[in-house]
């Protein structure tokens, strides 16, 4: 079961606390928008991903089961 | 109101073009122009029915996206059924796109097949609701027509559910799916996340079909005549036929029923080979006239030039004029456009529409196209809907278009001797809240 | 202050901790709105990452929570003076001291429905979360309220100052908050101030660097209006 990341980009408002906790995956464009890697999260990155998400003040980012 | 006129392709009785239009062209049709040349709704009686003729025939959306419509009958009908909610039926004729005029063209020459696609799609899904949107700015001819075309259907009972109509504001994206909903629903004219899709929980929270006047059209013609009649025009991965609006040097707009897989030097008539041609729209390609006339009008052709079908807008830049001034013209209108949720969007496209201004005009820095290059790549599929990407889409295809142009413009000079505006942009944007509803 | 109370037992003890974890339960919940409102703000505390904001406000309220809890507790273990459990949750159902009793279950109430809220945030309707969160501006000044007319002690010295910084700091901060926001640009305007500012900027940078001559104005599209550009031929 693999799981992929998601950011709803109306509620994003470029906390970018997501990015802190999952650079491996996550990055800021030069706005402080979050670029998110699509690709299926590896097994290691699972905790650090859970933590993103619950990190998200306004709760854009998802950690969707594909 | 635009015309199936003058150089374009003619009654063609090989192929029974045309087939939504009116064969004489001009006259709208009422109900019984439409009943002698169609026939009366031929209702399946049953939900379900219609979708494998649909699928059949191979009908994907008119509204620019191409998506095959069985799929989505079959969606919203099984969602439906799932969540044992009646869905919702929204003939999206918004036509938001400024370049294109097909769809109230459509809406004024021939309402009652539009209006027994929405028929026909409603029972196919199970729906009790219909609405049909049109744009605001249209009320006074399309809206009145299509006001009469209803009471008609009332006189003769020939509706079996009842169609509301209603008005889309003058935004560019009020035809986005979402945004129509988002809209109907009583908001703003903006677009919302997706998951869940529409088909799933839509207006009001039932499953929602929204589909393209024209689509409809066809698929009120492929419940009478069958799906192998649609397919005999087009090409195999592309059947039908479809509306089209052309501009030429002359910048009037022309809609023209043609078969998919028509060649493009058909339809864009004489054009200098120094010309370029814009398809699909302010979210389509540019593309260098010389190349445009030896493709044919299907997606799998078009994509030699990184173009797509889309809603059949097909726009000739006359050679007088410069293609990146006007590039920068339509930006600039699309960044104002955007609903200014999503940061990539509403950071990228008005840097974008400043850059090009720069570009359009004389001696620009080398970093400029380095600068749009670079906010194209960020701002694609970093928003809710689909308009940052377009906006990238018709940049990026200018950038490689006009090179030539560009390499002028940074020595100082411009080939262009016109410098009136030449591709249409609607009056006023966008300043309040109001300005969306 | 032990002087006022006549006799000194092990009730009484557990009175004096029911009102020290108070005492530590108002400065923890003071600390935990100022770092609510500098979440919703975007502000970061000087040499944390950015996490730590929304973090530590989430943390701190659990830890707030718990002191909130040793603090009720204690006062109705207590058999100096005569609390029923109910009056923590239901206001005015205490018999002592009903009222300022009762801001302590008001705000134990909204309290403990903040945090539940925001435990089930993922299942919740983001409205709903929302709303039940704004309701926290509403529980700490009648904590507060709750604090200050527990005890005479509270109007002197040390506790008096301590109050009187807590109230301070949350009205600083809210106003702070509350002025920020009106700054805020609505949806509706966001892309029109950002294309001026661009385009002002560009503009700036062409006169700075002497690129800005009338023939490359006049060859740029205009930027102000859009207005009588061309009309759409739709007829």
């Amino acid at each position: 079961m693999s799981e992929k990341l998601l950011v709803n980009p109306i509620e994003c408002e470029g906390h970018g606390a997501c990015a802190e906790l999952l650079p491996e995956l996550i990055a800021l464009d030069e706005w402080g928008y979050p670029i998110v890697d699509g690709r299926p999260v590896p097994p290691a990155l699972e905790r650090d991903a859970r933590a993103a998400v619950s990190a998200c003040p306004t709760l854009a980012l998802r950690l969707l089961r594909s | 109101m635009t015309m199936a006129t003058k150089g374009m392709p003619a009654e063609d009785t090989a192929t029974d073009l045309p087939r939504l239009l009116p064969v004489n062209g001009q006259q709208p049709q009422d109900w019984h122009a439409h009943t002698a040349r169609h026939g009366r709704i031929p209702y399946r009686e049953a939900p379900g029915r219609l979708i494998a003729d649909i699928q059949q025939a191979g009908l994907t959306g008119r509204g620019g996206a191409a998506f095959p419509v069985h799929r989505k009958l079959g969606a919203v009908l099984e969602a439906a059924d799932a969540r044992r909610r009646n869905p919702v039926v929204i003939a999206n004729g918004a036509e938001s796109e400024p370049a294109s005029d097909k769809d109230a063209t459509l809406l004024w020459l021939a309402p009652h097949l539009v209006l027994d696609g929405l028929q026909l799609a409603a029972e196919a899904v199970n729906a009790e609701e219909a609405i049909l949107y049109t744009h605001a700015d249209r009320r006074d001819d399309v809206g009145k027509r299509l006001q009469q075309a209803i009471a008609e259907r009332r006189a003769v009972g020939s509706d079996r559910v009842p169609v509301e109509l209603a008005e889309a504001p003058p935004r560019f994206l009020s035809g986005q799916e979402t945004a129509l909903i988002n809209h109907l629903g009583g908001g703003p004219a903006i677009p919302t996340f997706v998951p869940p899709r529409v088909t799933e929980r839509g207006l009001a929270g039932a499953p929602t079909l929204v589909q393209n006047v024209e689509t409809l059209a066809h698929l009120a013609l492929i419940a009478r005549r069958g799906p192998r009649w649609f397919r005999q025009v087009g090409t195999a991965a592309e059947p039908g036929s479809m509306l089209c609006t052309i501009r030429r040097s002359d910048g009037m707009p022309r809609i023209a029923e043609v078969p998919l897989g028509m060649p493009l030097r058909d339809l864009l008539g004489p054009a200098g080979s120094d010309g370029a041609v814009l398809i699909g729209g302010y979210h389509g390609t540019w593309a260098p006239a010389a190349e445009a006339v030896k493709l044919t009008l299907d997606s799998h052709a078009l994509g030699a030039v990184g173009a797509r079908v889309g809603a059949g807008i097909l726009i000739t830049l006359p050679p007088d004029r410069c293609g990146l001034a006007e590039t920068a013209r339509i930006v600039r209108y699309l960044a104002l456009e955007s609903a200014g949720q999503c940061g990539p969007c509403l950071n990228g496209l008005p840097r974008i529409a400043a850059a090009l201004a720069e570009l359009a005009g004389a001696r620009p820095r080398r970093q400029a196209r380095a600068d749009i290059e670079r906010w194209a790549g960020l701002v694609t599929g970093r928003g809710a809907c689909h308009h940052p990407d377009g906006t990238a889409r018709f940049v990026r295809s200018a950038l490689i278009t006009f090179a030539a142009e560009l390499d002028r413009h940074e020595r100082g000079r411009c080939s262009a001797t016109n410098t009136r505006p030449f591709l249409p942009i609607p009056r006023g944007s966008a300043r309040t809240e109001e300005d969306w509803l | 202050m032990l002087e006022n109370v006549s006799g000194i037992n092990s009730s009484t003890a557990l009175w004096y901790a029911s009102r020290a974890t108070g005492v530590v339960a108002l400065v923890l919940m003071t600390a935990v709105v100022l770092l609510g409102l500098t979440v919703t703000r975007q502000g970061r505390l000087p040499g944390l990452p950015r996490f730590a904001v929304t973090g530590l406000h989430r943390n701190l309220s659990l830890v707030a929570v718990v002191f909130v809890g040793l603090h009720v507790l204690t006062a109705v273990a207590d058999s100096y003076v005569n609390i029923p459990l109910t009056a923590v949750i239901v206001p005015l159902a205490s018999p002592y001291e009903r009222l300022w009793i009762g801001l302590g279950a008001v705000s134990l109430d909204i309290t403990v429905a903040v945090i539940v809220t925001s435990l089930l945030r993922r299942h919740l309707s983001r409205r709903l979360w929302r709303a039940v969160h704004l309701l926290a501006y509403l529980s700490w000044p009648v904590a507060w309220l709750h604090s200050i007319s527990s005890s005479r002690d509270m109007l002197h010295s040390w506790m008096f100052l301590l109050a009187a910084g807590c109230a301070l700091a949350v009205v600083g901060g809210v106003g702070w908050r509350l002025a920020a926001a009106a700054r805020d640009v609505p949806r509706a305007q966001r892309v029109g101030v950002l294309m001026s500012a661009v385009h002002d900027r560009a503009a700036l940078r062409d006169r700075l660097t002497g690129r800005d001559t009338p023939a490359a104005r006049d060859r740029r599209p205009p930027t102000d209006t859009l207005a009588g550009q061309t009309r759409t031929n739709r007829r």
